[in-house]
């Protein structure tokens, strides 16, 4: 069967004919499947897709994602989470099942302007996104560096299995909260981390279609190739000084990574 | 419309210099308002425009959102400055016409159905006016909504044909405009071959309307190349050769 890998693809343009199971930002209009969004188009056995390259955060049910409170009523929390909905907590979610608006000050778990790390449990064309904050990992982020990027950056951001994001929490010795929104919170004890860590993201956002965006990261960090085993040739993480050699050899390996993440994008 | 004067010389060209098949100079960027999710600048001949896309967001005031899809709202504004004599900033009746009309020819490209309950906001604001500033509108609020990452079925072109010295000529500029024969803009989807604005200002026999739409469609083709080079620049830059894999 044909395929087609890295297309890009505006509005309107064909990507491929034939019998093509429609995925996602593409329509199929006779035989042809037509592209819906500016992006990278992937053809395959299981289908036809576009990666979108712009775009606001639509919410999918079980996306964790970073919220702002910004309201509540008697029974719920208002949230932001950087969409065109905005998404209510109940209030039994946080005070459990017997929780009463009349005994429970909402007041002393959560106030306007928390930012929470938080999980969409129901959404649907009818109704505006459900979130809950129990489970691990979830609830209110107490302190970080607040960063918003594009939402359709995020899964080049986190690489396959989360490569890139490793390198970046490693190499700066920071921790890294993503959200599916594009909302990030970095914490960590060094602030030029902190910086370096922001730079960083920044740079994956600007990037993230580009091919060897982890080589350049990594440049950025400082991050030694691991392909090169002579131990008085790595310098120190935060100064590096490559030489063309190594580059290439860093290059090679690099594109071979760049195919994983891609992989990791398409799962 | 009554003509003054002659509008094409004993050589064929025309005020400007063009021929009769020949547009305008056009120039067009995308994602020139940072603040914007979607935006576009456009030069077309002596237009110059700015295109700024909001959304999809939140409907406010409440009651207008749909429940089924999105609300496409468009503003057509021209600035104070872009005319020889100032313009009064307030919405003109003409200008409530455009923004009408704009949106008309915008929706039927947008998958609306996608974003229930939400709004785009399309702002076009024209910093300098010649002839055809809703042409290049629609043209540039094409780029800036594909810039929005919104989806859309097809991209929008449009191009003015119209009648000028009894000749049949694309893209009318302003003096053409004024002291033409007539004017017929027209916004097209060029993969799916449908037109989704048309007007008509002036008389034209049914030989001589045909003769103007096909020549438009041939424009909006024109347009619809630049139109891609803009989108295909800003986001694949030098790579944006198509690198098929198969």
């Amino acid at each position: 069967m044909q395929e087609i890998r890295r297309k890009y693809v505006v509005p309107g343009d064909r990507i491929i004919d034939g019998n093509f199971r429609p995925l996602f930002n593409v329509i199929k209009a006779g035989n042809s499947i037509i592209a819906t969004r500016v992006g990278i188009a992937e053809a395959g056995r299981e289908g036809v897709k576009v990666i979108p390259l712009s775009g606001i955060y639509i919410p999918r049910v079980n996306d964790v994602v970073i919220g702002k409170i910004t309201d509540h009523s008697s029974l719920s929390w208002e949230v932001d989470i950087n969409s065109c909905f905005s998404a209510h907590l109940p209030a039994q979610d946080v005070f459990g099942r017997d929780f009463s608006p009349a005994r429970d000050d909402m007041g002393s778990q959560l106030i306007i302007g928390d930012l929470i790390t938080t999980r969409i449990i129901a959404f649907d064309r009818s109704r505006d996104p459900m979130l809950t904050i129990q489970d691990k990992d979830l609830g209110k982020v107490p302190r970080g560096e607040f960063i918003k990027i594009s939402a359709t950056r995020v899964p080049r951001l986190i690489g396959k299995r989360g490569s890139m994001i490793q390198t970046i929490e490693q190499s700066t010795r920071t921790r890294i909260l993503i959200g599916q929104n594009g909302i990030i919170v970095v914490t960590g004890r060094d602030s030029d981390g902190i910086k370096l860590a922001v730079k960083a993201i920044r740079l994956v956002e600007e990037e993230a279609h580009t091919a060897n965006l982890t080589q350049r990261v990594k440049s950025l960090l400082g991050v030694p190739d691991p392909s090169r085993q002579e131990p008085s040739s790595i310098p120190k993480p935060q100064n590096v000084q490559k030489n063309d050699e190594l580059q290439s050899s860093i290059q090679e390996v690099e594109e071979e990574l760049e195919e994983e993440v891609e992989e990791g994008e398409k799962t | 419309m009554t003509q003054t004067r002659n509008l094409i010389d004993e050589n064929g060209k025309r005020t400007d210099g063009r021929t009769a098949d020949e547009l305008r100079e056009i120039r067009i960027t995308a994602g020139v308002v940072k603040n914007a999710d979607g935006s576009a600048f456009i030069e077309f001949g002596m237009n110059k425009i700015v295109v700024a896309v909001y959304g999809p967001r939140e409907v406010h005031p409440k009651h207008m959102a749909l429940p089924d899809r999105c609300v496409l709202r468009c503003r057509y504004h021209m600035s104070p400055f872009s005319t020889d004599s100032r313009k009064n900033p307030a919405p003109s009746r003409r200008e409530v016409e455009i923004s009408k009309v704009m949106r008309e020819a915008l929706e039927p490209t947008l998958m609306l159905e996608d974003y229930p309950r939400a709004a785009i906001d399309v702002y076009v604001e024209v910093l300098q006016a010649d002839g055809g500033s809703r042409c290049a509108g629609i043209t540039a609020a094409s780029v800036a909504l594909a810039d929005a990452g919104i989806s859309m079925r097809d991209i929008v072109s449009a191009c003015a044909a119209g009648k000028v010295d009894d000749k049949i000529v694309l893209d009318i500029n302003d003096t053409e405009d004024k002291e033409g024969g007539a004017d017929m803009p027209l916004a097209y989807m060029p993969h799916l071959e449908q037109v989704t604005l048309l007007q008509l200002d002036g008389i034209l026999t049914g030989e001589e309307f045909n003769k103007c739409m096909d020549k438009a469609v041939k424009g909006c083709m024109m347009v619809y190349e630049v139109q891609r080079q803009a989108l295909m620049q800003k986001y694949f830059g030098n790579e944006s050769e198509l690198r098929e894999e198969q």
